[in-house]
């Protein structure tokens, strides 16, 4: 028991708990499934999705990253479980349906190679002896033997290998133990294992399934001094480069004191700014925006006001209003207010007839943003004025009212099950 | 003005569709067994499978997958009335094809969907909020308060998840039960469910599970609001993290004499 505490919370700062992008059935004698949209079991008093167990399999750690509570020279109790007791563990969590499955990451014990070795153990338990057919996402270890991690890989359905920070100089900083290459290595490993595992798929139907929920990462927000624009670009890039399924974003939190780290006291963790980073992380990956879209050179960083898409919005009054009857999909997507679902709904209604504003209500269309950007049949919306500077200041109003006032609440943000 | 009474089956809904259909005539309502009599000509129609599932495989032929979906999700709603719509909607489908039938616009078919959507939600929640004990060697049971009949829709998901096991999940609002055993099952009626104890392996398991949901919250960043958007509050008091052992533990001690044996398929 003791040990559980310990090994989760020492894992609780790790922000993926998805358990999305892979589909298998039962099989007969074994246990569990996994959907692709995967499932949230429960969410935890700070509103993150609890998906899977999420635990180190040790903490005992022989690098010394400054910004981690695991770090060699932290006095924190250290534990470590055996791969038994953690298959163990898994499945009966899973049977009384408290989890999807398993994220198992670790602390580097004696070297990242003998780490692999222990997960790989482990994962191998749970899918051969216990018929573990449900999630299971482990961490691939940086600076591991490129073949252990291939093994893992077999045995997992996602793999992720955390970036931690935005640049080099911050790593070099903070984490003088790992480097670029080192994290960028195994990434791109993963893909090609991923791309090729893919590709004999086609051909042969039992060929060796590598990571088939693809990777995701994480990195460290606000502990080092990169602007949104350099960050999101980066996840452009990671999105575009390496394939990568998720990127995670994690608002520091002053857990240990440093002296190349923000102070402790005082310090609030930038929430709204990681909360306008994953709204731009979904206007990458579903709306269709670039990162020199949503911001650039002359416009660095997010307006606290407002969220990107009314801020991309404002800046481009060219682009509006648009026709709901007939611009396209893309188009619609990009009117504030209006998601991937609304665009949808939309473009299957008006095949019946004329959209009016009254239709669109019916829809299911929040109309609060949306009202100052479209058009239905050539018309706004009737008895609505707006100069460029109101909606602003009504647009941010909205913003303002939804996060909570003053003091500043996170909303959705671990809507972490779409991906 | 012709009111239907039917068993309350989807099965039994589509044959008075079917009568409907069939004799030109526009119902007024559709009543159940244990509905009260009323002013209206009432029209009592025996279920008849066969009828049932030639108009639901037209009904795909005539709309589209997608929509008859829809009607039969639909059914499984708490929409008042829904016999009602899903008619007019069956009916508008039937006579004018898929494009009609499929007009988000048209506010009957808002009012559905609507529903649907919220059935669509609860049944996702409840698919991850469901918790099982382990009770009487082998069983695994487990109780759930829906405002939706999700019970058809979660039992193929759990039979399948968790296909080497005995399983029961009762629903408390329409007093319905889902047992499985390896994979098969079946849905029965339960009037009485009752809740027993739980061993010592269960407890220990239920005090980790605890334990770990305690313990993965970071304290910097609490946010109850966020926290009852996703989770909302009614789904809690059958979850084993909001419960202290005490008042926990449904167990398969069923009044009725239900056994598995009975629930095979």
């Amino acid at each position: 028991m003791e040990k559980l505490t310990i090994l989760a919370d020492a894992a609780k700062y790790d922000a993926a708990c998805t358990s999305s992008g892979v589909v298998r059935g039962g099989k007969p004698g074994g246990i569990g499934t996994a959907t692709n949209s995967g499932c949230c079991h429960t969410f935890s008093a700070d509103g993150r999705c609890v998906s899977l167990l999420k635990v180190l399999y040790t903490n005992h750690c022989c690098y010394d990253c400054a910004y981690c509570v695991n770090r060699r020279s932290n006095d924190v109790p250290r534990t470590a479980f055996t791969p038994r007791e953690l298959a163990e563990l898994t499945i009966q969590f899973y049977r009384r349906n408290y989890i999807e499955g398993l994220f198992l990451s670790s602390a580097v014990l004696k070297s990242p190679d003998f780490t692999t070795e222990r997960m790989i153990e482990t994962l191998r338990l749970l899918r051969t002896e216990y018929r573990f057919n449900g999630y299971i996402h482990a961490k691939a270890i940086p600076g591991a033997d490129p073949g252990l991690t291939y093994e893992l890989g077999l045995l997992a359905d996602r793999l992720s290998v955390n970036i931690e920070l935005p640049s080099e100089s911050s790593l070099k900083l903070l984490a003088p133990d790992k480097t670029k290459s080192a994290i960028f290595t195994p990434m791109a490993q993963i893909r090609d294992g991923s791309e090729q595992s893919k590709a004999e798929l086609k051909l042969y139907r039992n060929a060796p399934r590598f990571a088939p929920a693809g990777q995701s990462t994480q990195m460290i927000v606000g502990a080092t001094p990169e602007s949104d624009h350099h960050i999101l670009s980066l996840t452009q890039g990671l999105y575009q480069k390496y394939h990568l399924k998720r990127v995670f974003f994690s608002a520091y939190m002053p857990v240990v004191s440093h002296k190349n780290l923000p102070a402790p006291v005082d310090f609030k963790p930038p929430l709204l700014r990681e909360h306008r980073l994953y709204q731009a992380d979904w206007l990458l990956r579903f709306y269709g925006f670039t990162a020199q879209e949503i911001l650039d050179d002359s416009h660095p960083n997010f307006d606290a006001a407002l969220d990107p898409k009314s801020d991309w919005a404002l800046r481009h009054p060219e682009f509006f209003p648009v026709e709901v009857n007939r611009a396209d999909y893309e188009a619609i997507l990009r009117v504030p207010g209006i998601g991937v679902r609304g665009a949808q709904r939309i473009v299957t209604a008006r095949r019946c007839g004329p959209l009016t504003f009254e239709g669109l209500k019916r829809l299911g269309i929040v109309m609060k943003r949306a009202q100052y950007f479209i058009t239905c049949s050539g018309r706004m919306l009737p008895g609505l004025r707006c100069s460029p500077e109101g909606v602003y200041r009504r647009l941010a109003g909205l913003e303002q009212a939804e996060l909570g006032g003053a003091g500043w609440q996170q909303m959705t943000l671990f809507d972490g099950n779409v991906s | 003005m012709t009111a239907y009474r039917y068993d309350g089956s989807f099965a039994g809904f589509l044959t008075c569709v079917w009568d409907a259909l069939e004799n030109g005539i526009e119902p007024t309502a559709f009543l159940l067994p244990d509905d009260g009599i009323t002013l209206w000509e009432e029209r009592e129609l025996a279920t008849n499978e066969e009828k049932a599932r030639r108009l639901y495989a037209a009904l795909a032929k005539r709309t589209s997958g997608r929509f008859r979906h829809f009607i039969a999700w639909g059914f499984l709603t708490c929409l008042p009335e829904r016999e009602m719509a899903l008619f007019t909607l069956i009916q508008r489908g039937m006579t004018k094809g898929n494009r009609a039938a499929m007009d988000l616009s048209d506010p009957v078919m808002a009012r559905v969907m609507l529903a649907y959507q919220k059935l669509a939600t609860e049944q996702d929640h409840l698919k991850g909020f469901v918790r099982f004990s382990e009770l009487d060697g082998a069983f695994l049971v487990g109780e759930i308060e829906p405002k939706n009949r999700v019970l058809p829709i979660l039992a193929p998901h759990f039979a399948a998840r968790f296909s080497g096991e005995k399983l029961v999940l009762y629903d408390r609002t329409h007093r319905e039960a889902f047992f499985s055993d390896r994979g098969r099952w079946r849905i029965i009626p339960v009037e009485d469910f009752q809740m027993g104890n739980a061993g010592r392996a269960e407890k220990t398991f239920r005090a980790m599970w605890r334990k770990y949901y305690q313990t993965i919250a970071i304290e910097g960043r609490l946010n109850p609001k966020c926290q009852s958007a996703h989770l909302p509050k009614r789904y809690r008091h059958v979850m084993t993290e909001f419960l202290e052992d005490e008042d926990s533990g449904p167990a398969a001690v069923l009044q009725g004499g239900y056994s598995l044996e009975d629930g095979r398929k």
